[in-house]
C-alpha cells in the first residue's frame, strides 16, 4: 500500500505504508537516536507528533514485551527509511510492522528521511499529514483545515485517569500495603511520564504515588510525600498555567524535582517564560554542561520548548546548559531543595550517564528532613 | 576591514585568536611523537593516519612537534606534517639521542600503536623520561599497564563490578578435578606453551573437561592448562570511547562483528553501528565501556571489546586497547569523528568541550556521533598471494588490510565492500564455491574462512533456511536474512533476465522490468553483475539505467544525522529515491 507524507510547506514524500491505513495530522519532528524506537513510540511526550527516525534501519530487533514506556503507542505516526521485516533479538515478540498495525498507528517507509530531516532543520518543525487514502491535493487541503499542534492540551490526554502506586514490584493500586524497606515516598504529577522514571525511583527504595495532572497542591500534599517529582510531557507548556499555579503553591513546602516538561513548569512557577525551539532536541547524544562543576554529560533528550531564563526570579539559577545551542537544561534553587532537568535522567532510550540525579534528589530529601 | 590596519597588539580579534592557539597547559611547548615503524600484519597504515592527524592537531594548538619514525613510506614523515622529523630506529638508544638534542617537554606515545607504547615504556623504565624531565602525555603508563597486564586488568574489572570471563590455571590432576566441578560449561581448555595451541578444545561437561584437561597438561611443556568460560558464538561488540582529564567521557561509536566470538575482530566483518542490539543492550554495554575507561584512567581514546550472550543480558569484558588502534581508525572514518586529533588535544590538557567539532565547526567534540547510514568493514586477506596458507580464521589475525563502505542500507554497504576488495568478486559469488558439495558447504559455514560469506550465500542458493545457517555458523539471523534477500534478488533477476534485456534495449519507465532494475540497484547490485545476468554489455546497461533516471545520490557523513549543517565534504553514494546532501 502506498502512503504519502505532506508537509505544510507543500513538500511531499511518497513511500510504502507500514502501519494502519488512514490519515493523521501532526507536528513532524525528527529523532537522531540509533536505538530505542520502541521506547520512542510509547513515550507520551511524542503525542500529536509524526516522528521521523534518522537512523535508516528501524525494526531490526523487533518489539518486545518489556520496553514500553507507557500503556500505549503515543506517536501519531512513524516515518522510517527501511523497516525490518525479520527482526532478530532474543526478546523480540512482534515485528515493527505487525505492532503498528495492531496498535492502529500509521507509518511510512521507503522515503528519504535524510532529505526530510534537512528540510525540518532548515525550515523548523512544521505540521504534516500522513495518509494512505488521500491525493496530494486533498491531503494538503485537509492539513490546512486542521488545528495546529500547539493548540492542543496533550497533557490532559496522556495523563493517568486514576492515581496509582509504583514500587519495586511494579504498578499497584493506591491502597496497596507499603513494602517494609520503603525509604522514600515520592509523589509524581503525571503530565506524560515514562515508566522508567518510576522504575528508577523504585530501584532506589522509593514508593511512588502517581497523580493525574489535574491534582491540586492539596491533593499532592495529602499523599504525605517526602519529595515531589514533575514528569515530562507533550505540548506547549504555555497552555498549562493551571498546573504551574499548583507547582507554585508547592514551592517551599516539599523538595521538588522537575524532569523535561517538569523543568519548564518549575521555570514558569519561578516567573520564566518558555519558547519554541526551531527543531527541538530529540536524540541520545546531546552534551549538557553543569555550570557548577564544569562536567559535561551526554544526555537523552526529547523536547520542543525551552525555558527563557531572563525572567527567572532571584534564587532560581540556570544550573545546566546545552553545549550545542546554550539553552537551559537544568535549574537549581540556591536555598530551597529544588532542581530540574530539561533532559531525561531515566534514559530509555539513550545514555544512562545522568541516572545519579535520582539518587541526588533522594539525598536532597534526606538533607531537608535534617 | 579597518581592524586589519591596527597594530597586532591592540587588535582584539588577533589577541583572541592568539589565545585560542595557546595550548591549554602552557608548560608544553614542544612534543615528541613516536611513529609506528614498519607495517606488519596486525599493525598497518592506521597508525600513520592517527599520527599524522595528531601532529597536525598539536601544531594547531601552537605546539612544536618532533617526530621519530623509521618508516619512510608514511605521511607523518613528510616535512610539513611535523616541525622536525627524525628517521631513526625506534629504539631506546636512538630515541634518547633525539630527546637529548631536542629537549621536548612532552612525549606522546599512544598514537604509534604497540610499537610506540612499548618504546615509551622502555624509555620510562630506563629512567630517560626522568633524566630529561620529559612528561608522558595522554594516558599514563600505569593505565596502560592496567589494561594490558592480564591480572591487573582482571583486578580492576572486579573492583568496578565489570564481568570478565572466569578462568582457572590448572597444573595438577587435583586442581583439574576441582575446577571441573565449579567451572561453567561449555568451557575452553588451552594448554600453556604448546605450538599452535594443540591439545586444546571445548568441553561440554565434567567428563570431557577431565579428558581434554589431562591431554592438554601432557602436551604442555609446563604441564599447565588454562580453563576458561567458553564464549564461542556470543555476539562481539566494540565501543570506541574517549575521556579527558576532567573525567568527561563519550563514546564515538559502537560496532558489531558479523562473525561472532572466536574470530579476531581484525578478521571479522564489522558493521557500525550495531544492528541487533536493543536500546537496553546498547546502553548497558556503553555504560560498561565508560565505567572501564574511567577506572583505567585513560586520557584519550580507547577501544573496549565485549561479548554479549545472544539469549540474555549477560556480557563479559574481553579486552581493552588503551590507545588509538585499527578500530579507532575505522570508527573515525565511519563517523567523521577524528579520534586521533581529539586524543592529541586531550593529551596536552584540552577538555572535550573545548575542542571544536571539525565537521560541523559549530558544535563541540564533546558529543556522540549519530549515524544515518550503515558502515561495513570487510577484511582483506593475502591468501591470493599465499595459496597454500591455512585459510581458516580464528583468534590470530591474518588479514593484511581492510576496506570500508557506507550506504543507507546494509545490503548496499555489503555489496560495495565486496567489490572494493579487489579479489575479482562483484557480488556474493566466488569462483569454486558453486562446485562445493553440500557437506563442504555445511563445513564452510561452521569453520570461519575468508570465503565464509560466499558460502553463506551459496547455502541460501541451495535452499537452506536462515535458522539452519544460523545454527551452524552462529552468525546472527539478522545478517543472514539480509544475505538471503540478496540471493533472492539475484534469483529474481535471473528469472527475469529476458525482460531485463528487453528493458535495456528499450529503456522506458513503464516497462515491467524497470522497477526490478531500480530495486536491484537499491540493494547494491553493480552494473557489471546486472549486465552479466541480462546477457548484455555493461555499458549498454549503464546507458539504459541512466536513461531511466536510476542514478545514485551522494549523502554526507556529518557526525550528526543532518541535525546541524556540516562543513566537511565527506560523501558516500546511495541508490535511493531522494536528494543529495
Amino acid at each position: 500500500m502506498r502512503a504519502l507524507l505532506a508537509l505544510e510547506d507543500g513538500v511531499t514524500f511518497e513511500g510504502e505504508a507500514i502501519g494502519a491505513p488512514g490519515t493523521v495530522v501532526g507536528e513532524v519532528v525528527f529523532n537522531t537516536g540509533m536505538t530505542g524506537y520502541q521506547e520512542i513510540l510509547t513515550d507520551p511526550s511524542y503525542a500529536g507528533q509524526i516522528v521521523t527516525l534518522t537512523y535508516p534501519l528501524i525494526g531490526n530487533y523487533g518489539i518486545n514485551e518489556e520496553d514500553d514506556e507507557s500503556r500505549q503507542v503515543q506517536v501519531s505516526a512513524l516515518v522510517v527509511r527501511q523497516v525490518c521485516e525479520h527482526p532478530s533479538n532474543w526478546r523480540a515478540r512482534w515485528s515493527l510492522r505487525e505492532h503498528l498495525q495492531a496498535k492502529g498507528i500509521p507509518g511510512i517507509h521507503g522515503i528519504d528521511t535524510r532529505a526530510l530531516t534537512r528540510r525540518l532543520r532548515a525550515a523548523g518543525v512544521m505540521m504534516g499529514i500522513l495518509t494512505t487514502e488521500l491525493t496530494r491535493e486533498e491531503a494538503l487541503r485537509h492539513l490546512q483545515a486542521s488545528p495546529r499542534y500547539d493548540q492542543f492540551n496533550y497533557v490532559r490526554m496522556v495523563t493517568t485517569p486514576e492515581p496509582y502506586v509504583w514500587d519495586v514490584e511494579g504498578m499497584k493500586p493506591v491502597d496497596a500495603p507499603v513494602l517494609p524497606d520503603t525509604r522514600y515516598r515520592i509523589t509524581l504529577l503525571d503530565c506524560g511520564l515514562k515508566y522508567n522514571i518510576l522504575r528508577r525511583f523504585a530501584a532506589l527504595g522509593s514508593r511512588v504515588t502517581v497523580l493525574p495532572c489535574t491534582a491540586t497542591a492539596e491533593d499532592v500534599l495529602a499523599t504525605a510525600p517526602d519529595g515531589v517529582a514533575l514528569s515530562p510531557g507533550p505540548g506547549d507548556p504555555a497552555l498549562l498555567s493551571d498546573i504551574v499555579a499548583q507547582v507554585r503553591r508547592l514551592v517551599g513546602k516539599v523538595p521538588l524535582f522537575g524532569i523535561c516538561l517538569g523543568n519548564q513548569l518549575v521555570g514558569a512557577a519561578f516567573g520564566a517564560k518558555t519558547f519554541k525551539l526551531k527543531f527541538g532536541h530529540r536524540g541520545c547524544n546531546h552534551p549538557v554542561k553543569d555550570l557548577r562543576s564544569g562536567q559535561v554529560t551526554i544526555t537523552s533528550q526529547n523536547h520542543g520548548y525551552a525555558v527563557d531564563p531572563s525572567g527567572l526570579e532571584p534564587g532560581m539559577e540556570v544550573w545546566q546548559i546545552n553545549l550545542n545551542d546554550g539553552t537551559v537544561e537544568g535549574l537549581r534553587h540556591t536555598s530551597l531543595p529544588i532542581f530540574t532537568l530539561q533532559y531525561h535522567p531515566e534514559a530509555s532510550p539513550g545514555p544512562r550517564d545522568s541516572d545519579p540525579y535520582f539518587a541526588e534528589f533522594l539525598r536532597l530529601i534526606d538533607e531537608s528532613r535534617g | 576591514m579597518g581592524s586589519r590596519l591596527k597594530p597586532a597588539a591592540t587588535n582584539p580579534i588577533i589577541t583572541r585568536s592568539k589565545r585560542r592557539n595557546m595550548p591549554k597547559d602552557p608548560s608544553i611547548r614542544k612534543v615528541m611523537v613516536i611513529g609506528s615503524g614498519p607495517i606488519v600484519i596486525g599493525q598497518a597504515a592506521e597508525f600513520d593516519y592517527a599520527g599524522t592527524q595528531a601532529c597536525r592537531a598539536l601544531k594547531e594548538e601552537g605546539v612544536q612537534v618532533v617526530l621519530i619514525n623509521s618508516n619512510p613510506a608514511t605521511i607523518m614523515t613528510d616535512t610539513e606534517i611535523a616541525d622536525r622529523v627524525y628517521i631513526e630506529p625506534l629504539t631506546v638508544e636512538f630515541a634518547e639521542r633525539v630527546i637529548a638534542r631536542e629537549r621536548p617537554d612532552g612525549l606522546l606515545p599512544t598514537l604509534g600503536g604497540q610499537t610506540g607504547l612499548n618504546l615509551a615504556a622502555q624509555l620510562a623504565e630506563a629512567g630517560i623520561l626522568d633524566k630529561y624531565d620529559l612528561r608522558l602525555l595522554g594516558t599514563p603508563l600505569s593505565a596502560i599497564q592496567k589494561a594490558e597486564d592480564r591480572e591487573l586488568f582482571r583486578e580492576t574489572m572486579h573492583a568496578i563490578g565489570e564481568p570478565v570471563p572466569e578462568s582457572w590455571i590448572v597444573e595438577s590432576e587435583e586442581q583439574l578435578r576441582e575446577v571441573a566441578k565449579i567451572c561453567p560449561y561449555p568451557a575452553i581448555v588451552r594448554p600453556a606453551y604448546t605450538l599452535g595451541g594443540t591439545g586444546g578444545g571445548v568441553a561440554y561437561n565434567e567428563e570431557e573437561l577431565l579428558q581434554i584437561g589431562r591431554l592438554g597438561m601432557n602436551l604442555s611443556m609446563r604441564h599447565q592448562v588454562l580453563v576458561e568460560r567458553c564464549l564461542l558464538g556470543w555476539k562481539e561488540i566494540e565501543y570506541e570511547v574517549m575521556r579527558d582529564a576532567a573525567n568527561t567521557c563519550i563514546t564515538v561509536c559502537n560496532m558489531e562483528n558479523l562473525d561472532p566470538m572466536g574470530v579476531h575482530t581484525g578478521d571479522s566483518i564489522v558493521v557500525a553501528p550495531s544492528q541487533t542490539l536493543t536500546d537496553k543492550e546498547y546502553h548497558m554495554l556503553r555504560t560498561a565501556s565508560l565505567n572501564i575507561i574511567r577506572a583505567l584512567g585513560i586520557e584519550g581514546g580507547c577501544n573496549v571489546q565485549l561479548a554479549l550472550d545472544p539469549n540474555s543480558f549477560q556480557y563479559y569484558v574481553i579486552e581493552v586497547n588503551p590507545r588509538v588502534s585499527r578500530s579507532s581508525a575505522l570508527a573515525s572514518k565511519a563517523t567523521g569523528y577524528p579520534i586521533a586529533r581529539v586524543a592529541a588535544k586531550i593529551a596536552i590538557g584540552l577538555h572535550l568541550d573545548e575542542i571544536e567539532n571539525a565537521v560541523t565547526k559549530k558544535t563541540k567534540a564533546c558529543f556522540e556521533p549519530a549515524l544515518d547510514y550503515v558502515v561495513v568493514k570487510f577484511p582483506r586477506w593475502p591468501f591470493d598471494k599465499f595459496v597454500t596458507a591455512d585459510r581458516r580464521i580464528g583468534t590470530q589475525m591474518k588479514a593484511t588490510g581492510e576496506v570500508m563502505s557506507i550506504d543507507r542500507t546494509f545490503e548496499g554497504a555489503l555489496m560495495k565492500a565486496i567489490r572494493s576488495l579487489e579479489i575479482g568478486a562483484i557480488g556474493l559469488t566466488r569462483r569454486g564455491v558453486a562446485a562445493l558439495s553440500d557437506m563442504q558447504i555445511e563445513e564452510g559455514l561452521a569453520v570461519a574462512t575468508d570465503e565464509r560469506i560466499f558460502i553463506v550465500a551459496e547455502a541460501f542458493r541451495r535452499g537452506m533456511m536462515v535458522e539452519e545457517v544460523a545454527q551452524i555458523s552462529s552468525i546472527d539471523p539478522w545478517f543472514l536474512e539480509k544475505i538471503r534477500q540478496l540471493v533472492e534478488m539475484e534469483t529474481r533477476l535471473r528469472l527475469h533476465a529476458r525482460e531485463l534485456r528487453d528493458l535495456i534495449q528499450n529503456p522506458c519507465n513503464g516497462h515491467p522490468a524497470a522497477e526490478l532494475l531500480r530495486t536491484a540497484k537499491g540493494k547494491g547490485f553493480p552494473d557489471a553483475m546486472l549486465a552479466d545476468i541480462a546477457g548484455v554489455d555493461e555499458l549498454a546497461l549503464r546507458r539504459a539505467r541512466k536513461a531511466l533516471g536510476i542514478e545514485p545520490v551522494y549523502k554526507m557523513v556529518d557526525t550528526c544525522a543532518a541535525e546541524f549543517e556540516a562543513e566537511t565534504p565527506y560523501y558516500y553514494s546511495s541508490y535511493e529515491q531522494g536528494e543529495s546532501g
